[in-house]
């Protein structure tokens, strides 16, 4: 796997080394009041002001148990609230190779879908196609909090889930442009992805919601200590389904992780236009929630991370928001500039982006340096851009394929009528 | 498609080239449906379908009071811009967001109807409307008929885009008319050019039924006319002859007629002598059997097509009409050019489609028979 090899170069951290951390909480800049902005980056090693609390945080790295080293970070004020649930704590510890991977793989979606984006303007895309540039802590951040049991759906916007989720770049690349190479073997394009225990890439909004119940249950039912997140956007959030899967999660306690992406906007409508309550993670009334801030991937992680404990062990739902933003439009026909400003934009990038934020983070803690970052950049562009050469040369599916998976194979009706009678594809003849 | 391939040897395909629209100012003063409407020698403007859409939900906002306009993003002027200007113009008391809630959608503009007022409810594509399925087929058709007339939804209209574009894929492309068609209560119409659909659409508005009507979205841009600025309406459940013809009847409706109006002319320059007679349905629901059967107890021959999966599609229903009420008098099996019976697939979308050279293939068939 592409992964482990770029992990190897960086297994080689440097020793540890204390360092005075803490986040600038700029993702809550339209919550509190303005404050002035960091200079380039928008993080800083001793962060702002925000937190409230005024002590300096410390970022600690030690040995775990296993012999590997750790790293500690604290998280501040509002990174999380609770909704008849204690919040997460305040400190999250990780190895320092996960806090790296974090990195990496963060930077790895954005190239990804840089590279979805170039290539849609190249017409080499047909279709819709949805980037998650901006949200990219998200899909990380939850897939490291994980195991590969657990399982994901989630709506159209999927590209960084697929990826997280193990299928490789090339897969994801040659699907956007109909390839038979694709992870959906060309068939599905760039709202139809799937992977191991990813149920997609869904086009139909909250459709994936009650899905995300019922696979739920059969872990339930299977007695396995494992859990679905249902993922779907602040506009998806007021589907009348979506509130059928809380009631039948919620009755029969069922292991799944609600997680309302809100990124602000549902196409051109702001949250607040479209749902009478912006609470996303109190929607579920009778089940508990929490929200998280969705641009800073060691919260992402460390939620649901403590939300998995305890759909796991029997205690039923949680419903999760995570506030985040997208960077481009709402899908590529869209500019994203008619109903926000330029600035909101700009003010987002600058000051809260998930990648730029973690990057000062890790050097700051001293676990990570100028030049492992370096590499890893150009590594994830060469990654990417290898695999974008390589899904490009992959041809199209044969017409044979239009008539397959119709139905399971052999259980097929009998014939699909082609364009003429000598097209008419027949099933099951021996 | 190839323009080099047979049949079609540089014939200029599609809308663009059409010659069913009406593109001059004289085109609107010669059209008898107009005159009959009273609106052909009035003013024009040049309009494609999206604006005519525009135009008459316009004209109903500014003389319907109880007229109201909702849908996910309409207020901004809707994804396809067919309701750009109406909230600055009426009021966003009047042209108002939903939130994302096509059942809610439904249900609600069903009570708004209900209590007797106009309700121009949008589902931002065709491809969503099965959350609305049940409160369109179980509530709106039904009401009517299950209070013995006491309530009705006639108010009621849902526009839809509907039908291919090219790139579409599943869930942007699909023509569901044949599930709404198979609705007791319910009015089905798709329209075929911008004239037709502000004609069509205040009519469909003004009918005191539910009606869906699906806006092929490939003709937004691209169906340009010169449309009557006045205010008109033209029939719902009556069927257009758009050529005349001896030998064969080719029907269709929505932005299939161009691939049909491409295929008769293939057909005539290729067989000298034959002539198709061309006629777009226009309603689907209740459909103008009439005009059919008149035309095909003429000509003998039937051939029908649609985008949507031929398999319980409307061409099986129309086939199926024809050949009870004219079996006598037909020449060669009814003939249905449909989409193919596969979900509406991505890459392979041109062979999915029922193109002109599929039709032309259909037409030489029931032809030589
Ligand atoms: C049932 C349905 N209705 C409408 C749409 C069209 N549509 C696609 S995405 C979208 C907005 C969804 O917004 P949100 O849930 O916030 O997700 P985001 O795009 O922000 O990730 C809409 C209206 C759809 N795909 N399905
Ligand atoms: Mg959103």
């Amino acid at each position: 796997m592409l992964r482990t090899a770029a992990t190897n170069v960086l297994r080689q951290a440097k020793p540890a080394r204390s360092a005075v951390f803490q986040y600038s909480y700029s993702m809550w800049s339209w919550l509190q009041k303005p404050k002035k902005e960091a200079p380039s980056g928008g993080v800083t090693a001793t962060g702002s002001s925000a937190s409230g609390s005024g002590a300096e945080q410390v970022a600690r790295t030690m040995a775990s148990a296993a012999g590997e080293e750790t790293v500690t970070f604290e998280f501040c004020d509002k990174t999380f609230e609770g909704y008849n649930i204690e919040a997460p704590s305040q400190t999250t510890t990780l190895t320092k190779s996960d806090a790296i991977a974090l990195y990496r793989e963060m930077q790895m979606v954005r190239r990804l879908e840089m590279a979805a984006d170039s290539s849609y303007k190249h017409k080499l895309i047909r279709g819709f196609c949805h980037l998650c540039t901006g949200q990219e802590a998200v899909p990380v951040g939850i897939e490291q909090a994980l195991t590969k049991d657990d399982a994901i759906i989630t709506a159209y916007r999927c590209h960084g889930f697929t990826y997280m989720r193990g299928a490789e770049p090339v897969g994801i690349l040659a699907e956007l442009m109909g390839r038979k190479g694709g992870v959906s073997q060309g068939k599905g394009g760039s709202m139809h992805m799937y992977a191991h225990n990813f149920y997609g890439g869904n086009g139909i909004v909250g459709a994936q919601v009650p899905l995300g119940a019922g696979i739920a249950f059969a872990q339930k039912y299977n007695n396995e200590k494992t859990c679905t997140v249902a993922l779907y956007g602040d506009g998806a959030a007021n589907q009348g389904q979506v509130f059928e899967a809380y009631n039948m999660a919620k009755l029969w306690d069922l292991p799944v992780l609600f997680v309302c992406e809100n990124n602000k906007y549902g196409m051109g409508t702001a949250a607040g236009r479209a749902a009478a309550n912006t609470d996303y993670y109190t929607r579920g009334q009778y089940i508990p929630g929490i929200r998280v801030n969705g641009m800073d991937v060691l919260a992402v992680r460390h939620a649901i991370a403590y939300a998995r404990e305890y759909a796991t062990s029997g205690k039923g739902p949680l419903v999760l928001e995570m506030k985040t933003y997208r960077y481009g439009g709402h899908s590529m026909s869209d500019p994203g500039t008619t109903y926000r400003t330029r600035e909101e934009i700009q003010h987002m990038r600058s000051t809260s982006d998930p990648i730029t934020g973690y990057k000062a983070r890790i050097l700051e803690a001293g676990i990570i340096t100028e030049e492992e970052i370096k590499s890893i950049d150009k590594s994830a562009k060469k990654l990417i851009d290898e695999a974008l050469a390589k899904a490009k040369a992959i041809p199209e599916p044969p017409a044979s394929d239009l008539w397959a998976h119709v139905y399971k194979e052999g259980s097929d009706i009998p014939y699909l009528r082609g364009r003429v009678p000598e097209e008419t594809h027949y099933y099951n003849v021996d | 498609m190839d323009p080099s391939v047979e049949p079609i040897r540089g014939l200029d395909l599609g809308v663009a080239h059409s010659k069913l629209l009406l593109r001059t100012v004289s085109d609107v003063r010669s059209n008898a449906e107009l005159q009959h409407a009273g609106v052909a020698d009035g003013e024009t403007k040049k309009m494609n379908m999206c604006q005519a859409v525009n135009d008459a939900m316009r004209t109903v906002l500014a003389t319907d009071e109880t007229s109201v306009v909702f849908g996910e993003d309409v207020a901004f002027g809707g994804v396809f811009r067919c309701s750009v200007g109406l909230a600055e113009e009426f009021g966003r008391e009047r042209i108002f967001n939903t939130p994302l809630t096509e059942q809610g959608i439904a249900g609600f503009g069903i009570g708004l109807a209900a209590m007797g007022h106009t309700a121009i409810a949008e589902i931002q594509f065709a491809d969503y409307i099965f959350p609305a399925f049940d409160q369109i087929v179980n509530e709106a058709a039904k009401y009517r008929y299950r209070s013995g007339n006491e309530f009705d939804v006639g108010g009621l209209t849902i526009r839809t885009p509907c039908s291919a574009v090219g790139h579409g894929g599943h869930y942007h492309s699909q023509s569901p008319e044949a599930f709404f068609a198979h609705v007791p209560g319910l009015k089905v119409v798709m329209p075929r050019s911008a004239v037709q659909a502000k004609g069509l659409l205040l009519s469909a508005i003004r009918d005191k039924n539910p009606v869906v009507f699906f806006e092929p979205k490939i003709l937004y841009r691209s169906a340009v006319e010169q449309v009557p600025v006045d205010d008109y309406e033209l029939p719902l459940g009556k069927a257009e002859v758009l050529k005349p013809g001896k030998d064969v009847t080719v029907v269709g409706y929505g932005s299939q007629m161009y691939a049909l109006e491409n295929a008769v002319q293939m057909i005539e320059r290729d067989m000298p002598g034959v002539s198709c007679e061309l006629i777009d349905l226009r309603t689907i629901l209740p459909y103008d059997i009439d005009t059919v059967m008149e035309s095909v107890n003429k000509t003998g021959r039937l051939v029908v097509a649609h985008e949507a999966p031929r398999t319980q599609g409307f061409a099986a229903e129309l086939a199926a009409e024809v050949q009870e009420r004219c079996f006598l008098r037909l020449e060669s099996p009814v003939q249905r050019v449909c989409g193919l019976f596969v979900p509406h697939p991505l890459v392979f979308e041109r062979m999915y489609m029922p193109c002109a050279v599929r039709v032309y293939e259909a037409i030489k068939n029931s032809l030589s028979y």
